[in-house]
């Protein structure tokens, strides 16, 4: 199929940037979506032009890395799935598509379709673990049973690849599904039930201090998650939120 | 005389690691306040390392390229992790896990890391577990394991289908730990281009900052290597795009010996290749051989039909159909080890009976497997003369409940449902044995420089068991060089800091900025990619699954011409400062380009076949195993460290001879 590219060019941060238009021929349905702009960029380099920049790594769903905001969605119209697994099978000959990066204040543009999502790292540094030393001499690890429910509950939570599409498709620009999945993972856990009040406080004021907006519960994100990570999550922070307002000093 | 000294401690072999911990040289915590260990790499190995190193009290600095640690390629792993508790009861121990890796290695590995490697093993899932690692657990609440090729016993711990990244994001949540405590400081977007060499000590780093493109000078006490495997040297592979050989390379050049660099894994179970456009392979965890079966057409005709979409595969007789591996190998059949299945799929698609258009694909079929646990269920739930479509409902509900996710990651592909008809799979390059040469404390061969994870090369012999690159890194990272670092930097507590002022600093720079003007001032005509897919060609057609002298000696002479051509014709868009994802792409792709060579080199060198390395000259010609790979204890049972001495040609080899003292060296047999 041929398709008309619609793509957004910026130098640096300091740049404004713009919309440049691009075809591309012959893009084949298997495809996946990153690789019709490997074709892109071939095509660029080949005419000495910069190609363009995005980020990607495992091409398989799973690190994260991969943000494009494609038609208006975050990791574009297929549910379910990252930019990486998207093909092109869900567009047809003759299509324009638009590409953007992920937008939020919190995620200042790099270059192209390029952002920085630290402010995600900065909120796990606040208290996204849990205080063990990794000195070999913890207890064992069938100490603790762990009904399967609560586990099961946790991993569900813990799948969250911190890509941000939650960020970007939300109006208010929240982080409240990326931050309530990493709360809750841990507060199902006996393991991380010992600093669960702080480690809440602290990344929720964490999340403020970013410039994420709040939530008004839209949904959108859940949505839009590539992971299926559940309105639940954000529920249960604010449960814990609240519990650790009261109970703290 | 080699200069190899592998510094295995005496003693019994189970007493080697505790009798070595006994006796090293300690850092008191005072003094470690004033080291500095620079630590490459995030993933399993460099992230469990840096926590771990910051929490003793150094002060860590690590890079990656990502954009945050918690994007290093282990988070991609899929199917658990190895560690030798015995929760189930079945006779496991540290030893059997010890000698399964040694014989999975088809005896190329060193017996007392490999030891060690089972001693920690169990640690690291009581460790796991208190950092909120969500394994799989039992409905008693306990933790569940599943088994996985070559082993008799179940000892492997997951996480769904997502083990690697939980088992990352446990690392990355201690490693946050430290950043918050300042401990360790962060270069995400860093990527590390030389090692800097002081007094014949390893003391700092060249990096090149992704996002300004600044070319930044980094010291430290000492430099550790977790910068993972070199499996894109093929161009397509599991691995991430990113992953690399440069940092390890880069060591390689500056004195650190290169090891076993022909040691791949060519995974068997991987979706096949759709077109020239490919930029990477998935793998369908090595899990769906339990159940699926592999088979190609026994006639040619019906493989011109299903080619050409004249006949579906479900239409094909049974009496038309051959299940190659259960044909050759009647003992375990589906099961046999990775590089035996691989080898095998090659074979029955070089004689022509791929089934895709490229020829380069078997079928994986669940139908019996849907059929027997249908039939199994309407059993169970008391159904009557259940029909034929009602067993494979119930078939299919038990399929999905063991792979669902791997079948819906397929569909997503390929655009079949693979419970309707069979899969499509091929091997594909997916993990490398060989790596930089370390001895027992994980150092190289250049003083205060470590190397640890995959891009290492001790623990998995010729062939790396599955579940056990995760055990590796972990072992690694959390247990080993926490203790093994000390004992080196017991010397440094008077050095002080390390100044980047100096001479040697100013060489690697200039070696580094040098090499980045010519690559963006190059003006070439061909893109990276055009390089790079030809060095792949070449190395999966000449040094892939199969390996003759003829074909390894025109390699070599291809990689080289490639090499030359890449330097003169070579097209960077862009320039050097600010972020340029061609000229991250280029210097790969250069070392990836001398690598090779070396590979090619290496492979020509050990003329036996052993594990994931098949030499077509070294094969049973008689008997039973007629065809069958054949090792040469005799003339091979070492180690080849190579080192460099200006170009991958004259690379000189040492080798470091393996003793086996607690196993028997077997030849191994799946008939
Ligand atoms: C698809 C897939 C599935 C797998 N499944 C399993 C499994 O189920 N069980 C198992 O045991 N093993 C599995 N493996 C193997 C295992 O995942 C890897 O061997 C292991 O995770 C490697 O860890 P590492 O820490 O050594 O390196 P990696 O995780 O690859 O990390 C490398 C790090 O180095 C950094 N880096 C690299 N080069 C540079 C540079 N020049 N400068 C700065 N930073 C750099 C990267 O940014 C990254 O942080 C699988 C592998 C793949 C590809
Ligand atoms: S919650 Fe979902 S959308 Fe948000 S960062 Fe995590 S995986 Fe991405
Ligand atoms: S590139 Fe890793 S999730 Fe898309």
């Amino acid at each position: 199929m041929n398709l008309t590219l619609k793509i957004w060019r910026q130098k640096d941060s300091n740049d404004t940037g713009k919309m440049v238009s691009y075809n591309v021929t012959d893009i084949s349905d298997h495809m996946s979506f990153l690789e019709m702009l490997d074709v892109l960029n071939e095509q660029l380099v080949n005419s000495g032009d910069a190609p363009v920049a995005f980020d990607h790594d495992c091409r398989e769903g799973i690190c994260g890395m991969c943000s494009l905001q494609i038609n208006g969605e975050a990791h574009g119209p297929d549910r379910g799935v990252t930019t990486c697994q998207l093909h092109m099978r869900m567009f047809k000959d003759g299509d324009t598509i638009t590409i953007e990066p992920f937008r939020a204040k919190a995620f200042p543009v790099i270059k192209d379709l390029v952002v920085d999502r630290s402010a995600f790292d900065r909120i796990q540094q606040a208290g996204g673990y849990i205080s063990v030393n990794t000195s070999g001499n913890t207890q064992d690890a069938n100490s603790i049973p762990i009904p399967k429910a609560d586990a099961d509950e946790a991993m569900d939570a813990a799948t969250c690849i911190g890509c941000g599409a939650c960020v970007a498709t939300c109006k208010n620009a929240s982080a409240m599904l990326f931050v309530g999945a990493k709360v809750s993972q841990y507060a199902l856990l006996p393991q991380g039930r010992v600093e669960a009040k702080e480690r809440v406080m602290n990344m929720v004021n964490q999340m403020d201090k970013e410039g994420f907006g709040n939530c008004t519960n839209t949904g959108a994100c859940e949505v839009e998650c590539p992971k299926g990570i559940s309105l639940t999550t954000i529920a249960r922070m604010n449960r814990e939120y609240l519990s650790a307002s009261v109970t703290k000093d | 005389m080699s200069k190899l000294d592998s510094k295995i401690p005496g003693g019994p072999i189970k007493d080697k690691w505790t009798t070595y911990k006994d006796k090293i040289n300690l850092v008191n915590p005072a003094n470690k306040r004033h080291i500095d260990v620079i630590v490459v790499g995030t993933g399993l190995a460099g992230g469990s390392a840096s926590a771990t190193l910051a929490e003793l009290g150094y002060n860590v600095k690590a890079f990656c390229y990502q954009d945050s640690p918690r994007r290093a390629h282990s988070i991609a792993a899929q199917g658990g992790i190895n560690a030798a508790k015995n929760y189930q009861g079945d006779g496991d121990s540290n030893y059997r896990l010890f000698y399964d890796t040694v014989k999975g290695g088809d005896y190329r590995s060193r017996e007392a890391n490999v030891h060690r490697l089972a001693e920690v093993s169990g640690n690291i899932i009581d460790q796991c577990v208190a950092q909120g690692v969500p394994f799989a657990r039992e409905y008693g609440g306990l933790l569940d394991n599943r088994s996985f090729g070559g082993v008799l016993v179940s000892r492997t711990f997951y996480a769904k289908g997502q083990t690697g990244q939980q088992l990352l994001l446990g690392a990355y949540s201690a490693m946050n730990r430290q950043i918050a405590r300042g401990k360790i400081e962060m270069f995400n977007r860093h990527e590390m281009l030389d090692v800097v060499i002081v007094d014949g000590k390893a003391r700092g780093i060249i990096a090149r900052n992704l996002v300004t493109g600044e070319i930044e000078r980094h010291s430290a006490h000492a430099v550790v290597i977790a910068s993972g495997g070199y499996g894109n040297v093929y161009f397509l592979s599991t691995n991430a795009m990113g992953s690399n050989v440069t940092a390890a390379w880069k060591a390689h050049k500056r004195g650190a010996f290169f090891a076993n660099p022909c040691y791949t894994q060519i995974h068997p179970t991987c979706i096949p290749r759709s077109g020239d456009y490919q930029s990477k392979l998935t793998l369908m965890s090595e899990s769906l051989r339990n159940d699926g079966r592999i088979w190609v057409p026994k006639k040619k005709e019906d493989v011109e039909a299903i080619r050409s979409g004249k006949l579906k595969p479900t239409d094909l007789k049974e009496e038309d159909r051959d299940y190659y591996l259960e044909r050759r190998y009647p003992a375990f059949g589906n099961l046999v080890p990775r590089d035996v299945a691989s080898r095998a799929a090659k074979e029955r698609c070089d004689a022509g009976f791929g089934v895709n258009k490229t020829g380069e694909a078997v079928y994986l079929d669940f139908q019996s497997a849907i059929e027997r646990y249908g039939a199994e269920q309407a059993k169970i739930q008391n159904i009557e003369n259940a029909s034929h479509a009602k067993i494979v409902e119930l078939g299919e509900k038990v399929v999905e409940a063991k792979y669902g996710n791997l079948f819906q990651m397929y569909e997503k592909i390929v655009d079949e449902n693979p419970y309707k008809t069979p899969m499509m799979i091929y091997p594909a390059t997916h993990y490398t044995m060989g790596g930089v040469w370390v001895d027992y404390n994980l150092m190289t061969t250049i003083p205060g420089c470590y190397a640890i994870g995959e891009a290492n090369f001790s623990d998995h012999g010729a062939n790396r068991l599955g579940a056990s690159a995760l055990m590796q890194g972990l072992a690694d990272g959390y247990f080993v060089l926490p203790y093994t670092i000390g004992h080196y930097l017991a010397d440094d507590i008077r050095t002080g800091k390390i100044s980047t002022d100096s001479p040697e600093f100013e060489e690697a720079e200039k070696n580094v900025t040098d090499r980045i003007n010519q690559l963006v001032n190059n003006n070439g005509t061909k893109s990276v990619d055009y390089f790079h897919k030809r060095l792949g060609k070449v190395m999966w057609d000449k040094v892939g699954m199969s390996r003759n002298e003829t074909g390894l000696k025109e390699a070599i002479e291809e990689i080289r011409s490639i090499r030359d051509e890449f330097w003169k014709d070579v097209r960077v868009p862009g320039a050097a400062d600010g972020m340029n994802t061609e000229l991250e792409k280029a210097g790969r792709v250069a070392d990836f380009l001398e690598l090779g060579e070396l590979f090619a080199k290496d492979a020509l060198n050990r003329n036996e076949s052993c594990g994931g390395h098949f030499r077509e000259e070294s094969v049973e010609l008689d008997g039973e195993q007629k065809g069958e790979a054949k090792r040469d204890d005799v003339n091979y049972a070492y180690v080849a460290a190579w080192e460099y001495t200006g170009d991958p040609k004259d690379a000189v080899l040492h080798k470091e001879q393996l003793e086996f003292n607690d196993i028997e060296l077997k030849q191994r047999s799946y008939k």
